[in-house]
């Protein structure tokens, strides 16, 4: 699957995570996180991000992510939504 | 009555916040919802994080019906082909018609089928929001089987109606108890409006008692802060509870006497009374009260 | 060296004039305590107390490099008095200070350049939050800062643990005698009940105030023989910071689960009953538990002996509507508390000796029923974390939270089962602040969990159908949700020295590691 365009998901309130795609630049899984919990939690949802885009088969893509202490669901779900939007 | 849905309490379905405690808020039912509390742009969103919600988060055995954009809207039909392989217990069905339920029964069926749910398992609450749908209210439960309770929807009624909404409630007298009164015909729940002012809890408890003495069975919620007062009224007290339990002990004493007809506390006990005192046993049962063993 | 609790308290660590002793539980030894001699100058009566300039009162106090100065904190967010005094000790060049504050606040901001030029070195208190307590974790304080809890700082003035060197006291109204009175003039604050040890055990105090007013200062709450100087400047307080505003019950429905849950606890107790004594904190949660407390007194008819700690105008309405006997003071969070002061002789100010102080002749905590107190971390042996944050950055402290937990017939932790993704149930704590010893109850809105030290509260609970779980259980509630953070790293440099109440070392802490 092809990343056409920027898009976004989810918001900054609390235990949402704000995502932003956009089409890479043959980097592959471009992946910038920022976290209210990222000492605990970073590599965790940086894995839940990548393991979403794949099973999405992305293979290039930009994802800026502000998390401010989501769950696994939302992670998954607002993720697989930008991507969805930038199809 | 499989179920006691003395509560619906509505949860806006783009907000993880609210949807991962909605569990803990004490309501009979939550009701996560893709309609009105979420924006055109947000559907998508929304309908997204109620599908991986459904899979991952624990709602602690309260009942969770998802209310869907109306089937023959593009939304509403994605909204239950999406969502149905997630297994709500039931769907809320907004702006009901027989058209409108028809379409959402056929949408689930298919669906069910090529998830290998078993058919008819997840169930419909129309909201009954418009003069037609109080009118019709008859044929649209007779439309399918899946209906297990209708939802009085009278903001949107009241507009239909053009006629202001008061915080008294007589203008909805009437679809109140034409709604209570055919759902009881039919063996369904009937559940009254949400009341809209969050702050007022003496209006609260009056116009929950209003929709509770012309037949209502449970009113739905806007916030979790009115669960405790909806429930207060439709959770039978200590007192009905134990007059109900010695009524029927009365009656279990009398049917090994062999004697149809009894007196109890000085009044004849016929069957009305009884049928009452065995719906306020059943109530506590499913509330929680009573333990079902201590009453064989 | 390991203390009681499994608590590494590496052999490197000192406290100045006195031993290390190091936690072994809370168990208080009935023994003779000795009180501290103070040094007193006699006063001249032909000389005035009252100096307008601060480096002159400075001079005045003798105040020399090492040595130790104390404030208190209810001037709170407010307070202009510490910013005031150690800009112009920094200007006049006194080295090496340690400063005893009750509790240091984000106002307090220029202490961090104080301590990064060497004017400061040393810190004690009960409770930081801000730039300081920062600093301090980012180990820009040259020795550890001691943490103690309110009543172990009584204790710790008392016997001379913490030797303070002048005191200066900020004095919403004083007069020229140096009678200090807290809930009059332009930068009231109510109850100086922190204050009051500082009073009386150090060596010179010096009371600055910005409302000088014609002798006596009725009504006087610190009184003139305590008080070397009067130093009177424009301004104590900012009182927007000094008071908040009236603190609203919670809104959020997962704060009023908890509240609803702790009240089933209570009532399960058996401790709700005419005369019971109830604390709660000024936190939106702690005011919900309040409020439903307050119906159930209504519906019962059951009126309370009284009510303690910081008090916030929620309470004082509980004490109008006659549901408490008594307010007992040590501070005043609002206006409203401040006001009752004035006008109800039921509402006391208590001394923070008074309120906690586990070596006096008998500490208020002692009579408490009820106490609801927070929680950062809380492990599966029930020790609580209030000092740290989960990244290891001070950002609290004790307070009375040991002291209330100590005496508390019931001391039942509130809080979040996770917050932000982040657990309340933890391993190990990051800090522990309290022992798990005396902390009964764990509320959140996914459970409670009863301490095993307390079977009987497990049997109280059952026969009145309040289901409990252990506190594991709870972790593994949360860990299915949120998943296992990982551990956060440090450095090894310690940065505070957590004192328990009786002044034997709980914990310490370690520096961040660099970001």
């Amino acid at each position: 699957m092809k990343i056409n365009k920027v898009a976004r998901a989810g918001t900054m309130e609390s235990s949402d995570i704000f995502i932003m795609v956009q089409p890479g630049d043959n980097q592959g899984l471009d992946i910038r996180l920022s976290s209210v919990v990222i000492d605990q939690y970073g590599n965790h949802i940086r894995n839940v991000i990548m393991e979403t885009l794949k099973s999405m088969n992305i293979e290039d893509i930009e994802l800026t992510a502000n998390d401010r202490g989501a769950l696994d669901y939302t992670i998954r779900s607002r993720v697989e939504t930008a991507v969805k939007r930038a199809l | 009555m499989r179920i006691l849905r003395r509560s619906m309490l509505f949860i806006p379905g783009n907000s993880p916040n609210m949807i991962q405690n909605a569990g803990i808020l004490g309501a009979d039912s939550i009701i996560l919802d893709v309609e009105d509390a979420v924006s055109i742009d947000e559907k998508d969103s929304a309908r997204n994080l109620i599908m991986h919600a459904l899979e991952e988060v624990d709602f602690y055995g309260c009942e969770v019906v998802v209310r869907v954009n109306a089937p023959s809207t593009a939304f509403g039909e994605k909204d239950l082909r999406e969502i149905t392989p997630k297994r709500p217990d039931a769907f809320m069905i907004p702006m009901a018609t027989e058209e409108e339920i028809r379409l959402a029964d056929a949408i689930i069926s298919e669906i069910e089928k090529e998830e290998g749910i078993e058919v008819g398992s997840i169930k419909l609450v129309p909201i009954a929001e418009t003069a037609y749908a109080v009118e019709s209210i008859a044929d649209i439960i007779r439309t399918s089987k899946r209906i297990e309770a209708v939802l009085l929807g009278a903001e949107d009624l009241t507009a239909d109606m053009e006629i202001s909404r008061t915080k008294e409630g007589g203008e909805i007298y009437y679809a109140r108890n034409k709604i209570a009164n055919i759902c009881k015909a039919f063996k369904i729940q009937a559940i009254d409006t949400p009341f809209a002012d969050v702050s007022d809890s003496k209006g609260l408890i009056e116009d929950t008692l209003k929709g509770k003495s012309l037949g209502m069975t449970g009113k739905a919620a806007i916030n979790p802060r009115q669960v405790d007062t909806i429930h207060h009224v439709y959770t039978p007290s200590q007192e009905e509870i134990q007059y109900a339990k010695s009524v029927i002990d009365a009656m279990k004493e009398a049917n090994k006497a062999g004697k149809g007809v009894f007196s109890f506390e000085g009044k004849m006990i016929d069957a009305p009374i009884i049928l009452r005192a065995e719906t306020v046993i059943r109530k506590a049962i499913l509330a929680g009260m009573l333990n079902e063993e201590a009453m064989k | 060296m390991k203390n009681i609790l499994g608590r590494e308290i590496p052999d490197s660590v000192t406290l100045p004039n006195r031993q290390i002793r190091l936690f072994s539980g809370v168990q208080v030894r009935h023994e003779d305590v000795v009180k501290k001699s103070v040094k007193t100058r006699v006063a001249d009566p032909t000389e005035g107390k009252v100096i307008h300039d601060i480096k002159k009162a400075i001079e005045k106090s003798g105040l020399k490099d090492g040595m130790t100065i104390s404030f208190h904190h209810h001037l709170r967010n407010g307070d202009y008095v510490m910013n005031l005094i150690m800009a112009e000790i920094a200007e006049m060049g006194i080295k090496d200070l340690s400063i005893a504050a009750s509790s240091i606040f984000p106002i307090q901001a220029p202490l961090v350049k104080h301590m990064e030029s060497g004017t400061v070195t040393g810190v004690y208190a009960a409770y930081m939050s801000g730039p300081v307590a920062k600093a301090i974790s980012e180990g820009k304080l040259k020795n550890p800062a001691v943490m103690h809890t309110h009543g172990g700082r009584s204790r710790a003035i008392e016997c001379g643990d913490l030797k303070i060197d002048v005191a200066f006291i900020g004095a919403p109204t004083c007069d020229p005698m140096g009678n200090i009175n807290g809930t009059e003039g332009k930068s009231a604050c109510g109850s100086l009940g922190y204050a009051n040890s500082d009073a009386l055990y150090a060596d010179r105090v010096i009371a600055v105030t910005d409302n000088l007013v014609v002798y006596p200062a009725c009504p006087i709450e610190i009184t003139q023989e305590y008080v070397d100087y009067v130093l009177v400047v424009d301004s104590i307080g900012d009182p927007k910071g000094i008071v908040s505003g009236t603190t609203q019950i919670t809104k959020d429905p997962v704060g009023l689960k908890i509240a609803k849950n702790t009240i089933r606890v209570i009532e399960a107790s058996g401790l709700l009953k005419e005369g019971m004594s109830f604390q709660t904190g000024a936190g939106g949660t702690s005011l919900a538990v309040a409020s439903y407390l307050k119906d159930i007194m209504k519906e019962k008819r059951i009126t309370g002996s009284f009510m303690s700690g910081g008090i916030t105008g929620y309470l004082v309405d509980m004490l109008d509507e006659g549901l408490f006997k008594c307010i007992m003071d040590v501070q005043c969070f609002d206006l409203s508390a401040i006001d009752s002061l004035k006008r109800n002789k039921n509402h006391q100010i208590m001394s923070a000796s008074m309120y906690g102080n586990p070596h006096n002749k008998g500490a208020l905590v002692n009579v408490l029923d009820i106490v609801i107190l927070g929680a950062t971390e809380i492990d599966l042996n029930f020790n609580v974390n209030v000092t740290t944050d989960s990244n290891g950055y001070i950002m609290g402290g004790s307070g009375g939270h040991s002291d209330t937990a100590a005496g508390a017939k019931l001391s039942i932790v509130v809080s979040q089962l996770f917050k932000g993704r982040l657990p309340a149930v933890v391993d190990e704590v990051t800090t522990v602040s309290t022992p798990g010893e005396t902390v009964d109850v764990l509320v959140t809105e996914r459970g409670i969990a009863i301490n095993p030290l307390r079977q009987d509260l497990i049997e109280k609970m059952k026969k009145h159908n309040v289901p409990v779980m252990t506190i594991k259980e709870l972790q593994d509630v949360a860990e299915k949700m949120i998943g296992k953070p990982e551990k956060i790293q440090r450095s090894d440099k310690i940065v505070s020295v957590v004192e328990y109440r009786d002044g034997t070392i709980i914990d310490v802490v370690y520096q961040v590691k660099d970001q």
